[in-house]
């Protein structure tokens, strides 16, 4: 497959994992602003933004929080912004996704873009991000499904788990380090963002503690909205492209997803808990050492290396 | 879906009240409520469907291009425009006999153009023998002096070409202009017939309509016809200038169709005179480059030094053969305006034979008589620039403002060379779908045809349509939009 190729299938899976996660996200914490609680609607969406777009937390108006999420043209984060991104990805390989994906992918854009969403259209925005969610389902699903699951199915497996891995840690990293004393709503909202609530009640019954919480969206490999499950499925899409491209120099992208692997398999929850941050923080890291190093191996390598091969 | 039932004719059905004859030739009525019989099948449809129906029929279509994204760019207009190409909803139906004339003129056409080609860059025998004055040829904006000598595969210099014939008043077509560097549309020309089968299965089957389905493997067999030698499994590629281009939908829909890859120039590499793309294998060898980027754009080291589009390197590795182009490089100066004049000539002067289809009467701004005998008539002629395509750079004198052609007028004396004038001629119209009622359009028709091992025709084509009442311009760029082509077995 062409390196540029891979490169934009990696991308267009990113982008869409980001929206996907945004509409989670804005879907939980509108169904908390809802209720009257002790915190303010301005902390809750203090917090979603946290979750998103960690770097943008202090300058986003928690009046147009909604807004500038979903649909500011200004942000680079916005899931009309990552739409279009993966949307433009997907049609710069037109000839490698399958009619089906362009399709649904293309229709998804051109309904929301077509909204021209005023900044006080709480209703018009939750409504761009039901669109969304749903989308997301059928997109992977006729992802899955149209698609031979060769090299470009995993290169979008890969870029869609590295996407979901380091969004996780971030809404984590949200609710445990930088929430001020969360109460059992606020739980609600995390297993809400990561699509966990029902499947979380089925395995540790809807008692909400915060390390089983957190055991289940870090460790839990059964579960596919958790850091391990994700981590697993990088590991999975890296072996089968590099069982594919026999003669490349595989060593350093192995030594990464086998130290991020270990780092959520053998470990207790009890072990990291006190030291959330440091950890999240580290995994975050390492997705992004190991995306350096899959693009330097399959991407962008010097002619000199592939003559030596 | 429309099924048509077939009863007798209801006289001045709603739709086609609006109905005018102009004086062009009728692709569909002979006179006035005399249908052609090839289009009886048509007609009677149309009698008995209302404009609901047809504009549900339209509405179904424009949903199915939409969703596929089958679309264009227009330059200069808001960055990222993306347009459904404007398309009829009705067939333009050709019948066999009319077919087989445009298949042996145009075999016999691209046939002598080619030989042209290759004797303009190796021996000029025919400029030796004064049939084409060096003159023009050694001016041609699209002359490659970097051709000169360089052998191609199999001596094929126009591998895929996109000829542009009209039917003039007396119903003959002629043609019009020969696109030979990088012709575009043939994607519409699939995609729509995909979506008329679709809309009417019934009216399809009934008429008998030629399949234009296989093009994509005759054009991929084509191009690996022209592999260097000792490649026994070539690969092919096609190579694009990237997803704002205009013709972007068509370059993927081609490389899917073909099941080869789509690069770009930041694909490909050079090493040793051997063209590789960069794979996430490795790099893997490139034999045959279907090139959808003009000459200018291929290799910043002998064309265009800020050209990105292409790759360094690209053309000496041509040069030496280890990589085969299709088109070859250099063709564009046997589709400049002012060698059409002399197509005739070459014609008889490689095959000795008679043009089987006739040319417009063209008139050469660098011949001192001629010039003057058009700028005093602008208004009846139709002045095109030499190296044009695209409808761009062209005067229609009598739908021109005087203005205009006091402008032309003076861009002629200014650069005879770089124009020619022809008669303006009144393409022949065929039945269109508009604002709820049938009207007459002007159309042309643009057969793709292939040339590897031997000359193939797909019998078929774009019959692109000039939407607006009364305009001739077709090109999609200004207003034009295209019908499926129907051609009819015998």
């Amino acid at each position: 497959m062409l390196s540029r190729v891979a490169d934009s299938l990696y991308w267009m899976s990113r982008y869409f994992e980001r929206a996907d996660n945004a509409s989670r996200v804005l879907k939980a914490t509108y169904g908390l602003i809802l209720n009257p609680a002790k915190f303010s609607t301005e902390e809750r969406w203090y917090h979603a933004v946290s979750s998103l777009a960690p770097g943008a937390a202090n300058h986003v108006d928690p009046q147009r929080a909604l807004f500038s999420l979903v649909a500011d043209p200004e942000g680079s984060f916005s899931i009309v912004k990552c739409i279009s991104g993966a949307r433009e990805n997907a049609r710069q390989v037109r000839e490698e996704i399958s009619s089906e994906m362009w399709e649904h992918l293309n229709r998804l854009f051109h309904d929301v873009t077509g909204f021209e969403l005023q900044p006080d259209d709480d209703a018009g925005a939750m409504r761009i991000v039901t669109l969304v969610r749903e989308g997301s389902y059928r997109f992977n699903g006729i992802t899955a499904t149209t698609l031979n699951h060769d090299e470009a199915w995993h290169f979008i497996q890969l870029g869609k788990y590295i996407e979901r891995a380091c969004n996780l840690c971030v809404i984590l990293d949200a609710y445990f380090v930088i929430g001020k004393h969360p109460d059992d709503l606020d739980w609600v909202g995390l297993l809400s963002s990561c699509a966990a609530f029902e499947a979380y009640c089925k395995a540790c019954t809807a008692e909400l503690k915060p390390d089983r919480i957190a055991n289940f969206l870090l460790l839990k490999p059964e579960f596919p909205y958790s850091v391990r499950y994700s981590v697993d499925c990088m590991h999975e899409a890296l072996a089968a492209i590099s069982s594919l491209s026999l003669s490349r120099r595989t060593e350093k992208v192995e030594r990464l997803i086998g130290r991020l692997r270990s780092m959520v398999t053998y470990v207790q929850i009890a072990e990291i808990i006190t030291g959330l941050h440091k950890y999240l923080a580290g995994i975050i890291e390492q997705c992004r050492e190991l995306h350096a190093a899959v693009h330097e191996l399959y991407i962008e390598y010097p002619i000199e290396v592939a003559f030596q091969n | 879906m429309i099924t048509e039932a077939d009863t007798s004719e209801r006289g001045g059905a709603e739709a086609l009240q609006r109905y005018e004859l102009n004086g062009a030739y009728d692709e569909m009525f002979s006179a006035a409520d005399h249908p052609r019989k090839q289009y009886r099948p048509l007609h009677n449809l149309l009698l008995n469907l209302g404009p609901d129906e047809l504009r549900r029929s339209k509405n179904e279509a424009d949903q199915s291009f939409f969703n596929q994204g089958i679309t264009f760019t227009v330059y200069g207009s808001d960055k990222g425009t993306e347009r459904i190409f404007p398309h009829d909803l009705l067939p333009r139906i050709i019948t066999a006999a009319e077919w087989e004339k445009i298949e042996r003129g145009l075999t016999q056409r691209i046939t002598a153009l080619n030989l042209f080609l290759k004797d303009v860059y190796h021996e000029g025998k025919i400029i030796e023998d004064g049939v084409v004055p060096g003159s023009i040829v050694y001016t041609c904006k699209h002359y490659r002096r970097e051709m000169r000598n360089v052998k191609v595969p199999r001596d094929v210099y126009i591998t895929v070409v996109g000829t542009d014939l009209i039917r003039n008043p007396d119903g003959n077509f002629v043609v019009l202009e020969d696109n030979l560097r990088v012709p575009s549309g043939v994607s519409y020309m699939l995609t729509s017939r995909r979506v008329m089968k679709q809309i009417f299965p019934a009216l399809f089957q009934k008429c008998r309509v030629r399949p234009i389905e296989q093009y994509s493997q005759e054009l991929l067999s084509t191009l690996r016809s022209l592999a260097p030698e000792g490649r026994s499994e070539p690969t092919v590629v096609l190579l694009t200038p990237g997803s704002y281009n205009s013709a972007y939908f068509e370059h993927t829909y081609l490389a899917r169709q073909m099941g080869i890859e789509l690069v770009e120039g930041r694909d490909l590499v050079v090493h040793d005179n051997i063209v590789y793309m960069r794979t996430t294998f490795g790099l893997q060898r490139v034999d045959v480059i279907y090139r959808r980027i003009d000459d200018d754009y291929l290799d910043p080291l002998v064309f265009e030094s800020g050209s990105s589009l292409g790759a360094v390197g690209l053309f000496n590795a041509y040069r030496v053969g280890n990589v085969a182009f299709g088109n070859a490089l250099g063709t564009g100066v046997a589709d400049d305006k002012a060698i059409y004049a002399f197509v005739p000539k070459i014609i008889r002067y490689y095959l000795d034979q008679d043009p089987i289809l006739e040319g417009v009467e063209t008139l050469l701004m660098s011949d001192p008589g001629q010039r003057d005998h058009v700028c005093q008539r602008l208004d009846e002629y139709v002045v095109k620039a030499v190296g044009e395509s695209g409808g761009y750079g062209m005067l229609i004198g009598p739908h021109s403002t005087e203005q205009e052609r006091s402008d032309f007028r003076q861009k002629i004396y200014a650069q005879p060379r770089n124009y020619i004038a022809q008669p303006t001629i009144n393409l022949s119209t065929a039945p269109c779908f508009v604002e709820g009622s049938i009207e007459p359009r002007h159309v042309d028709l643009r057969p793709y045809v292939l040339y590897g091992e031997k000359i193939t025709i797909i019998p078929g084509g774009l019959t692109r349509v000039a939407l607006r009442k009364g305009s001739l311009v077709v090109n999609s760029s200004q207003g034009g939009g295209s019908k499926d082509t129907w051609v009819l077995q015998n």
